[in-house]
């Protein structure tokens, strides 16, 4: 009782971490949306549109691990189905909307029945032999999208053309000399029209997936994560959320797959089926904070940045320092890694929940 | 009572490794009554009230609720035929609120568990109706504490609670004021009470107090080695030699 009082007595504290979230998140929304006219070079446009993807990408992988205690490593198998489908077709019907809805539909649908499948065989049996089917069946899906090379283009993969709307030839809106139109001295043109499909796509299964963890569902999810026994003693399926979970994110995750392939206008095992994906995904929940969804956005937002830019940073840097023995060799570019390791040992160490997890906890204790 | 039975152990065992747990206990419960399970350590009480609520599966008998078997039913599917279990050990979910615990319950019981693309926090009702459970376990003040962060006694309410909100038609309370400090235990006691008094309710409750057995049992059971060696009404029970030797806590001498 005496908590009770101590909760009203104490003065309102500011919940620091959750503004310092919000903001962060505020801000990555504005740099997207308005990430053509603000870094207008293709690298720059080719991060903006890796972030957006991987946001859905690991925001999905977020809904099994971090809101229902799934471990799957299955989950770049479902967002490879959704690219392939789509590049296969793209390749071979030619490029239209209608391949892109057919072949990204087909795979969608093979990652929804496979998803299915594994779901309601392996959901029952103890959380590591689950984690082992998955492992099998994406390890399945890498062997064959190298073997049938006749339809995927073995480890090549497949390069194709994308509708003419998304091409940068084409004027969105032309002026009097047939030109496209700028705004902000950007060109209208079709790679802009392809930017805000991929982001506007991405922003919409983003809010779906918020919808799904504040629904009723939702809330059987976390306890489900929390105590699987007594969600069941209570009167909820166990095995059925999970797998309709299981079968959600692969769903999700098989359209950014879809998104991916089109603006890449590429599809291979190394941007959407491998091992490394996977890991990457993985490494941006845990930084992020499992179970927050916007840790996904910090997290991915952290992990792409690094994975562009520390190399020039680094290089900056030992340039930078020259003149300093030692230092310019430790900053050498080719040890980029090593840094990103060491940035990971520190922000795990300093927050063990992740970004956001830890900032919000920390709201939390302080009384909020 | 004379009406038809509305929980029926008919048979029902269960062994470990050769070690008969449950061994072939037949027992019916009725509606309107408290039927209190006694036993020593390891008699088999958690075991058998596992078979009946469906964490484990009896390699003999039939479980029926009402006239319906439900042996092979799995938890979730007893719970919402009715049947409701609150744990020896507490089982909660930790690092929800104690109000989220009660919500999922209620949840649970309306059915809206599936539903996606509705706002949790729209369904307000779901929220009233777990702050009144809350209230009646006298946990309305910590209603926005993660259920971890409760003292020992205050996740037996809980556990309780979560019972509560279920609304089943058998109740089974494992132990429920286990740990509990003196000035605690009256608050269950007194719910378990309040239960009681609706006579379509059948309430199964494991319990070592004396006093508590005294004050709230219609029927007594005795379970010994995972048999089921007494059974009626609590003064003819109370009388037998292998309840006094429990009551006086020297019944543990035996490791069968
Ligand atoms: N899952 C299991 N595997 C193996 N043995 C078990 C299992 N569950 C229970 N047992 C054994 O079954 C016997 C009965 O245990 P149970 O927990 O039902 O006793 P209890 O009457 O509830 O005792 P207590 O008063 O201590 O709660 C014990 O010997 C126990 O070791
Ligand atoms: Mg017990």
């Amino acid at each position: 009782m005496s908590l009770a009082v101590e909760q009203t007595g104490a003065p309102r504290q500011l919940p620091m971490g959750r503004l310092l979230v919000y903001g962060t998140v505020g801000l990555i929304a504005l740099a997207l949306l308005f990430a053509p006219f603000l870094f207008p070079d293709v690298r720059s446009q080719e991060v903006a549109a890796r972030i957006c993807v991987f946001i859905v990408l690991a925001a999905s992988f977020d809904l099994l691990i971090g809101y229902t205690g799934i471990v799957s490593f299955a989950h770049t198998m479902f967002f490879g189905l959704g690219a392939y489908g789509t590049a296969i077709a793209l390749k071979q019907f030619g490029a239209s909307f209608t391949s892109i809805a057919l072949g990204g539909g087909a795979g969608v649908l093979a990652a929804l029945v496979l998803a299915a499948l594994i779901g309601l065989l392996s959901l029952r049996v103890k959380a590591i032999f689950f984690a082992m089917v998955t492992l099998a069946a994406a390890s399945v899906m890498l062997v064959l999208a190298s073997q049938l090379s006749e339809f995927t283009g073995g480890e090549d993969g497949l390069t194709y053309s994308i509708p003419r709307l998304f091409s940068p030839a084409t004027e969105l809106i032309a002026d009097a000399e047939g030109k496209a139109v700028k705004l902000f001295g950007v060109a209208l043109n079709g790679k802009i029209a392809l930017y805000y499909f991929v982001f506007s796509s991405s922003l919409a299964l983003f809010a779906v997936m918020l919808r799904i963890v504040a629904s009723p569902l939702g809330r059987v999810l976390k306890a489900i994560r929390e105590n699987e026994m007594r969600a069941e003693a209570i009167g909820y399926r166990v095995v059925g959320y999970r797998t309709a979970v299981f079968c959600i994110a692969a769903v999700i995750a098989a359209l950014a797959g879809i998104l991916r392939a089109v603006w890449l206008k590429y599809t291979g095992p190394e941007v959407a089926l491998s091992f490394d994906i996977m890991i990457d995904i993985l490494l941006i929940v845990v930084i992020g904070g499992m179970g927050t969804m916007w840790g996904a956005v910090i997290g991915v937002v952290l992990m792409t940045l690094a994975s562009y830019y520390l190399k020039d940073l680094m290089a900056l840097g030992a340039e930078a320092t020259a003149s300093i023995p030692l230092l310019p060799d430790l900053l050498n570019p080719d040890r980029w890694l090593l840094w990103l390791g060491v940035g990971f040992i520190l922000l795990v160490y300093f927050f063990p929940s992740g970004l956001v997890g830890t900032l919000m906890d920390r709201d939390a204790r302080a009384g909020k | 009572m004379s009406s038809a039975a509305s929980l029926t152990s008919e048979h029902l065992g269960i062994s470990f490794g050769g070690h008969k747990a449950v061994d072939d206990v037949s027992c019916a419960f009725h509606a309107g009554e408290l039927t209190v399970v006694v036993g020593p350590n390891g008699a088999g009480k958690t075991t058998w009230f596992n078979l009946i609520s469906g964490q484990l599966t009896p390699t003999t008998g039939r479980i029926l609720l009402g006239d319906r078997e439900i042996t092979r039913l799995s938890p979730s599917a007893r719970a919402k035929a009715g049947i409701g279990r609150a744990f020896q050990l507490t089982n909660l979910f930790p690092r929800l609120t104690v109000l989220e615990n009660v919500r999922l319950a209620v949840q649970a019981r309306e059915g809206q568990g599936p539903r996606l693309f509705v706002k949790a926090s729209a369904l307000s009702h779901l929220t009233d109706e777990a702050m009144s459970y809350l209230e009646a376990a006298r946990l309305g003040a910590v209603a926005h504490l993660p259920a971890a962060a409760l003292p020992h006694g205050d996740q037996r309410k809980l556990e309780v609670a979560l019972l509560l909100a279920m609304e089943p038609k058998i109740f089974m309370f494992d132990e429920p004021t286990a740990g509990m400090s003196l000035d605690e235990a009256p608050v269950i006691l007194e719910l378990i009470g309040e239960i009681k008094k609706d006579t379509s309710r059948t309430v199964l409750l494991v319990e070592h107090k004396m006093d508590v057995v005294r004050a709230l049992a219609d029927r007594i059971v005795v379970l010994h080695n995972g048999q089921l060696v007494a059974d009626g009404a609590p003064a003819d029970v109370m009388k037998l030699e292998l309840v006094r030797e429990i009551y006086l806590g020297t019944g543990a001498e035996e490791v069968a």
